[in-house]
């Protein structure tokens, strides 16, 4: 089946994600796409291809390397009523922009009284593996959490990434939207005609009832396929997908933490004042009967090169796996779910419908 | 013509990046080397000219495009070759990967692979230098893609401003990435551009390794007596391969193969191989292979690094 009732078909993260933007792009002519690489033959791995051809070089253009200034540019475009999508094509690139980011772009609705808003996309691709090393590999999305003003998105799968992105176009804010490069080769059932995947309102993705998994960015995928290695072993995980990280809809990870009795948050970032610890904060917070929590995410260490080094500085379905399986049976016997069967989990990814 | 021992050595330094790069192309298939590799293929004589006049103790600072910088100032290729393959004996431990490069004893400063970032840097070792006082010179090296960033100006005037010993050498391949400069530069002047700052900037058109060595020398010479302060070279060149990547690209569209006809005709390395006597240049030629041999076996039999270096060097101790 490749299609469904409702017009859905299977379509790649980074087919969905160019759709969605030109579909937009269609609707609304102050919709534009610029930034470095945008207009060339690789099109940021595809997600920006035919938009050139489609929409003209005065709406799709590469710029100089000029990331503090080209943010500049797109907050004053933005102020001025168009709807700019600034492009990079690695997350470690908006270090550039933070001054702009942070300083104007989050701030200008509120220190200007409310007489301007800020309507743009800074989209941004988390890399992985191959050596992508200390500078191209880094998630840096809980910085902008940390700012009022800012939205931020991590949608994980192909209908979340076209609706998100479709919603944060139409958002008058700056929304800070993350990618991740090991997405956007995953498929799933997307709807042909524009729609949006609200903001604030997160996805049970897989249910369950012995323990939540809470899954950011391409490490939702990672819990997905922990959670068929539980299963193996009995344990039933619920997978929640936040997709809006701010706003984040603590409510529906509280009601799932509150029924299993135990949270494991796994970011696709180191864990230091980041997603995770904010979702953990908040469950502390909150809760009103005990919840076993616990974070994973990137090794607190500069990602390393070279593989074995690599391999241990990421969450992978077993480690995921194990982690949980200690929550709910501590000390239990020895488990090594790093088997076949743990490979064969990896061609697991939620499709949908949704 | 320079006497026969300095052609020498310059053709012994152009000869083993070409070769070394040509031989990281072969074996990158392989997926032996897992890092994003930027070869320099066709621009080596930028790096070789410059570092030829520079003294061990003087500093270099390059790019991730940086394997010609990092062998022209002298790093060992056995390093940046473990480095490539994630092993234990490369230059960063097998932590950073080809484009960051390293070597403390040879002085190359780390390389950084946001474009740009790494110009600040060397111009604050330039000011570490000057105080100490005893002639040595900083070779930043960087694309044109790099002058485009804020930081490229503003290092600049800081350095003028502090009559800084830093040679600033633009390596300009015409494309950043796949984009021409006439995509990327408001007017090609980079040189009365870099001038208004109050420094001399001369163009080299031509790739000829002389003529880089020469203007090098000129510049670095004030600098060590102290009658310069820093200076800038846009030294015309062109990258022969992928931005990234082992294989060319001429048939994705953005360039044509005739644009490398010229440089292929005016390549260094052949030029200067032919500027030596065969016997002197065979006997260059078979110590390069021979060590691009060494070099890779030791890449290949060198151990991983320990589970232990993951949490090793987060913070100096
Ligand atoms: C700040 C920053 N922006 C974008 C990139 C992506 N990028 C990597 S290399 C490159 C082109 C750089 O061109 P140039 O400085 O001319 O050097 P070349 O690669 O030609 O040697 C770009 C845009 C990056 N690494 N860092």
């Amino acid at each position: 089946m490749s299609s469904l009732t409702d017009g859905s078909r299977i379509l790649k993260y980074v087919d969905a994600l160019c759709e969605g933007m030109g579909q937009e792009m269609e609707a609304d002519p102050s919709v534009f796409v610029f930034g470095l690489d945008v207009d060339d033959h690789k099109a940021i791995q595809g997600s920006t291809k035919g938009l050139l051809q489609r929409f003209g070089a005065e709406r799709v253009f590469n710029t100089p390397l000029s990331e503090d200034a080209m943010t500049g540019v797109a907050i004053g475009a933005a102020m001025a009523g168009m709807r700019p999508i600034h492009v990079h094509i690695r997350m470690d690139f908006l270090m550039l922009c933070m001054n702009q980011i942070v300083n104007i772009a989050a701030k200008a609705r509120y220190m200007y009284g409310g007489s301007v808003k800020v309507p743009m996309v800074v989209r941004s691709m988390i890399g992985k593996s191959w050596g992508q090393g200390a500078q191209h590999s880094q998630g840096l999305h809980s910085m902008f959490m940390h700012v009022p003003g800012l939205k931020v998105v991590a949608p994980s799968n192909a209908h979340d990434v076209k609706g998100a992105m479709i919603t944060a176009i139409r958002d008058d804010n700056p929304v800070i939207f993350v990618e991740h490069r090991l997405l956007y080769g995953t498929e799933a059932y997307v709807p042909e005609a524009p729609f949006e995947v609200p903001f604030g309102k997160a996805r049970i993705t897989r249910p369950g009832k012995d323990v939540t998994l809470v899954g950011i960015s391409n490490m939702l995928v990672e819990c997905l396929r922990a959670a068929e290695l539980l299963a193996e072993v009995g344990i039933e995980a619920e997978v929640i997908d936040p997709i809006s990280l701010v706003p984040l809809d603590f409510d529906t990870i509280f009601a799932s933490a509150n029924r299993t009795g135990r949270l494991l948050v796994v970011d696709n970032a180191w864990m230091n004042c980041g997603a995770s610890a904010e979702i953990l904060a908040r469950m502390g917070e909150s809760m009103d009967r005990p919840v076993k929590m616990k974070r994973m995410g990137f090794a607190p260490t500069t990602c390393p090169t070279s593989p074995p080094l690599e391999a241990l500085f990421y969450p992978n379905p077993a480690t995921i796996a194990t982690a949980a399986r200690e929550m709910l049976e501590p000390g239990a016997p020895a488990w090594d779910p790093e088997s076949e069967r743990a490979k064969l989990t990896y061609q697991t990814q939620f499709r949908g419908p949704f | 013509m320079l006497p026969e021992a300095d052609l020498a050595r310059i053709y012994r330094s152009l000869r083993l990046i070409r070769r070394a790069e040509e031989e990281t192309a072969r074996v990158y298939p392989s997926d032996k080397i897992k890092s994003p590799v930027h070869l320099s293929i066709g621009q080596e004589a930028v790096a070789v000219g410059i570092c030829d006049v520079l003294r061990p103790d003087d500093v270099v600072s390059g790019t991730y495009r940086g394997h010609a910088a990092y062998l022209a100032k002298g790093a060992p290729l056995k390093g940046m070759m473990a480095e490539m393959f994630g092993k234990a004996t490369g230059a960063a431990g097998g932590k950073g990967g080809s484009m960051h490069l390293v070597s403390a004893e040879h002085n190359v400063l780390g390389a950084s692979a946001v474009v740009g970032t790494s110009i600040p840097a060397a111009v604050g070792y330039a000011l570490a230098l000057k105080r100490e006082g005893k002639g040595r010179v900083v070779a930043a090296f960087f694309g044109d893609g790099a002058t485009e960033e804020g930081v490229f100006y503003e290092s600049l005037n800081f350095a003028s401003l502090h009559r800084l010993p830093i040679l600033f050498v633009c390596e300009n391949n015409g494309f950043a990435i796949h984009t021409p400069l006439s995509k990327r530069w408001a007017s090609p002047a980079i040189c009365d551009r870099v001038k208004g700052f109050g420094m001399p900037a001369q163009q080299i058109a031509d790739g000829d390794v002389f003529a880089i060595r020469d203007a090098a020398s000129r510049h670095i010479a004030a600098m060590r007596d102290r009658t310069g302060g820093p200076a800038f070279l846009e030294c015309f060149t062109y990258r022969w391969r992928e931005h990234v990547g082992p294989a060319e690209d001429y048939d994705a569209g953005y360039r044509d193969r005739q644009a490398l006809t010229p440089w292929q005709t005016g390549d260094q390395v052949a030029r200067v191989a032919g500027m030596l006597p065969a016997d002197a240049r065979k006997r260059i030629e078979d110590e390069v292979e021979r060590e691009i041999a060494e070099a890779l076996d030791h890449a290949e039999t060198s151990p991983w690094p320990d589970p232990k270096e993951l949490l090793k060097d987060v913070f100096a101790d």
